[in-house]
């Protein structure tokens, strides 16, 4: 409630003083051309995590399934970065991606192929913090997925077979994906928030730079609200996110019921 | 389980060869990260691709990574930090989550729709307003500012009152007749059966705070205070990326406790960090 309060003025943080200004914090987000590129940094990035993560996600779960041997082994490997500490793994990133020593730009190089500064350059550092997003987030994707594979009654494999499906890929497309279909849109949301929360990485590595080209929402909202103090200016970035988390979450609730009844 | 039909010798061996590919690619920040932590600045800058140093420089980098940043001193803060959270969560969480569970009271599922509201918001929304609170309370700069909003888990009373409605009233209701306290009831009985939730939730608890970068970046200034994942982003920014093998070593530090908990208590951890979605 006390955001929604401090939206509506002018206060800054320590300020005696404060006036009550309506939705002019509001108005001066939607007009501000820094807040505008974090929103569509932040959209760019959602939907270039959300599509990667969701489909190696699914790729490695199918290959994980189809095979007895091994499986805790590879399930434990893909999931490590899920876990591991994400400020530290952005500074491991940082090594592998630098321009002069970085093992990325050595093994280009080695391929004859052009080589980048990639997070000083406009147009890769987007895409190259999507691809840290994907890593972190895909073994997360996996797990779900190979819940929802397990929950797949083995009587349809049983009746595909009779009906004729018995190559791996029939199963897969007359079963297997068609039965999927509602633990992925689960999938699909549930990334969506965590990509939506991106911060670790770009504070740690481009500070939303080279100029904006990586600005995000969380960034926007850490930097005016606690770095320029810029309060209400802060908690307007911060009803925002707010709504968009929430809306996303209720959505998520929505499909966790459905699944519920679908059982 | 037989729905994988044993697979053709080339199949199995496909799947391997992707598993294995798809894996050396997620472990590969791993590898190079510990790579470097062993390497002498003159290997470093090598152009030449090799994982293992021609001379070891393990000592240096790590001795440097202890000494230059306070790099135990952030690991000590984390531990202090995590355990205080988890303890405190689970003192609140536990009481609360009975009362929502077995007891009938006016207003209870009001309380209930209060607790899944505060489910739905993510915790850097309410940085805002805690960090008001927390600098009108004077705490901001302290332990306490760490430990302190994150208390208060509406996932943690959520997570125990779904196991603890699964507990028949039965018991309840004998261990009453025995002349159990309520209270008594939470610790003796309730707590013991919910294990499974307990321990995922407190992997979930530790794993999330061991990793935060967003409060502590907010609520805490001095390196005293520092929690690990804020201790090595400050550690990076006052390297300003020179000197890699030391912070690489540092960023190894920080990661490896959870690595070794992970490897093994593989199953836990993957039933605890996924529940936080499913709720």
């Amino acid at each position: 409630m006390a955001v929604f309060i401090i939206a509506l003025t002018d206060w800054q943080f320590g300020a005696r003083t404060l006036r009550f200004v309506g939705l002019a914090n509001f108005a001066e987000i939607a007009g501000d051309e820094g807040f505008q590129a974090s929103l569509l940094n932040t959209l760019l990035y959602v939907l270039m995590v959300v599509p990667g993560t969701v489909l190696s996600g699914l790729g490695i779960a199918l290959a994980i399934e189809s095979g007895r041997s091994l499986r805790a082994f590879y399930r434990a490997i893909h999931f490590l970065p899920f876990m591991a500490t994400l400020a530290a793994m952005a500074i491991a990133w940082e090594a592998l991606l630098h321009p002069t020593i970085g093992l990325v730009n050595q093994a280009l190089a080695g391929l004859g192929l052009p080589t980048a500064n990639w997070l000083r350059n406009e147009a890769t550092v987007l895409p190259v913090l999507a691809v840290i997003g994907i890593w972190q987030n895909l073994g997360f994707a996996m797990v779900l997925f190979l819940a929802g594979l397990k929950s797949i009654p083995q009587d349809l494999y049983d009746a595909a077979e009779i009906d004729g499906a018995d190559g791996w890929l029939d199963r897969l497309r007359t079963v297997t994906l068609p039965m999927l279909g509602p633990v992925s849109l689960f999938v699909v949301v549930v990334v969506a928030l965590r990509a939506f929360e991106v911060f670790d990485t770009v504070q740690i590595l481009t500070e939303g730079g080279p100029g904006r080209a990586s600005e995000v929402l969380l960034l926007t909202l850490y930097r005016e609200s606690f770095e320029f103090l810029h309060t209400g200016y802060g908690a307007a970035v911060t009803i925002v996110v707010l709504v968009i988390a929430v809306a996303l979450t209720l959505v998520q609730a929505k499909l966790m019921d459905r699944k519920v009844h679908y059982q | 389980m037989s729905r994988a039909h044993s697979l053709s010798r080339p199949a199995a061996i496909a799947r391997h060869a992707l598993l294995l590919a798809t894996g050396a690619v997620v472990l590969a920040p791993f590898i190079w990260m510990a790579s470097l932590s062993v390497k002498p600045p003159g290997e470093i800058f090598q152009a030449s691709f090799s994982l293992l140093p021609r001379q070891w420089y393990a000592l240096e980098n790590y001795g440097k990574a202890v000494t230059v940043a306070p790099l135990l001193r952030y690991m000590a803060n984390g531990a202090i930090v995590c355990a205080a959270i988890l303890a405190l969560q689970i003192l609140f969480c536990a009481p609360c989550a009975y009362a929502l569970a077995k007891m009938e009271f006016r207003g209870r599922s009001l309380l209930f729709g209060l607790v899944l509201t505060g489910l739905l918001l993510p915790h850097q929304v309410l940085a805002l307003p805690l960090f008001i609170l927390c600098y009108s309370l004077g705490i901001l700069n302290s332990y306490a500012a760490l430990i302190l909003p994150f208390v208060v888990s509406p996932f943690g009373i959520f997570l125990f009152r779904q196991f603890f409605k699964t507990i028949p009233d039965d018991i309840v209701h004998a261990a009453r007749l025995d002349g159990l306290s309520e209270l008594a009831i939470v610790w003796r009985i309730m707590l013991p059966m919910a294990m499974p939730a307990v321990i995922a939730f407190s992997i979930f608890s530790v794993v999330a705070h061991w990793n935060d970068l967003f409060w502590p970046l907010i609520a805490v200034k001095s390196p005293n205070l520092m929690p690990p994942a804020l201790g090595v982003a400050i550690f990076r920014g006052a390297e300003a990326g020179s000197d890699h093998g030391p912070l690489m070593a540092g960023a190894v530090l920080v990661v490896l406790p959870l690595l070794i908990a992970f490897v093994a208590a593989q199953r836990w951890f993957i039933e605890g960090l996924t529940s936080a979605s499913l709720k």
